[in-house]
């Protein structure tokens, strides 16, 4: 089940949600926020989203995963508004019977996170000053 | 007709606003839109080539016909995760 939340992602009761009896492989994907891009120091990162669509889009990477993928189970979690470094800004965790497709599915819905869902990020550094993060333009 | 337009990150500092209304002749399209969003927020103008439109929620293009009362969201370059 895809989540949109403004709290902390506890990664571990993610996966622990998804371990069954019948696969042998739980693969868990943290994104965590960075303290440094292009040499600057970041003291935070801040996310906002399209939430309805944003929501949608996530649901859709579940499914086709799902659908495009050996795996039994996945489910795509993202945190909005400010996340200190090191924390996760985002987690994917994905239930299969073997390692391989897990591997392979948790890549390819990252990837497509980056492209297809309506969150952005700004970063703020030290000394001052904020950027939104370049980004990729949606494709209708 | 009547829009409810929202603005998000870049395009929401640009314009100054999360959201406004937008009201055009019947029969219009989604340039239409942003040509008189551009006019009404010149600091949009230079992040119009960048911006993705939806349309309730679903990606349109610049030729779309719009719909009376639907909510039309300006999407700059995505940067999740």
């Amino acid at each position: 089940m895809a989540t949109l939340t403004h709290d902390m992602l506890d990664a571990a009761a993610l996966t622990a949600a998804l371990q069954r009896r019948d696969c042998g492989t739980v693969l868990a994907f943290l994104g965590t926020t960075r303290d440094h891009h292009d040499g600057r120091r970041v003291t935070q990162l801040a996310y906002e989203a399209y939430e309805p669509m944003a929501l949608r889009e996530l649901e859709a990477l579940e499914r086709e995963a799902r659908e495009q993928f050996e795996i039994e189970a996945c489910t795509v979690s993202h945190r909005l508004g400010v996340v200190p470094p090191a924390e996760p800004s985002v987690v994917v965790v994905v239930a299969s019977h073997h390692r391989g497709p897990a591997f392979d599915a948790c890549r390819w819905i990252m990837d497509e996170l980056k492209k297809r869902v309506p969150i952005w990020k700004k970063e703020s550094y030290a000394g001052g000053g904020e950027e939104w993060v370049s980004g990729t333009k949606l494709e209708s | 007709m009547q829009l409810n337009v929202l603005f998000f990150a870049q395009a929401r500092e640009r314009a100054g606003a999360a959201s406004a209304t937008l009201t055009l002749p019947d029969g219009s399209c989604v340039r239409d839109a942003l040509d008189a969003l551009a006019l009404e927020y010149e600091g949009l103008a230079p992040l119009r080539s960048h911006l993705a439109v939806a349309q309730n929620g679903v990606l349109v293009r610049a030729g779309d016909a719009l719909r009376d009362g639907a909510e039309l969201a300006l999407l700059p370059p995505v940067s999740g995760g």
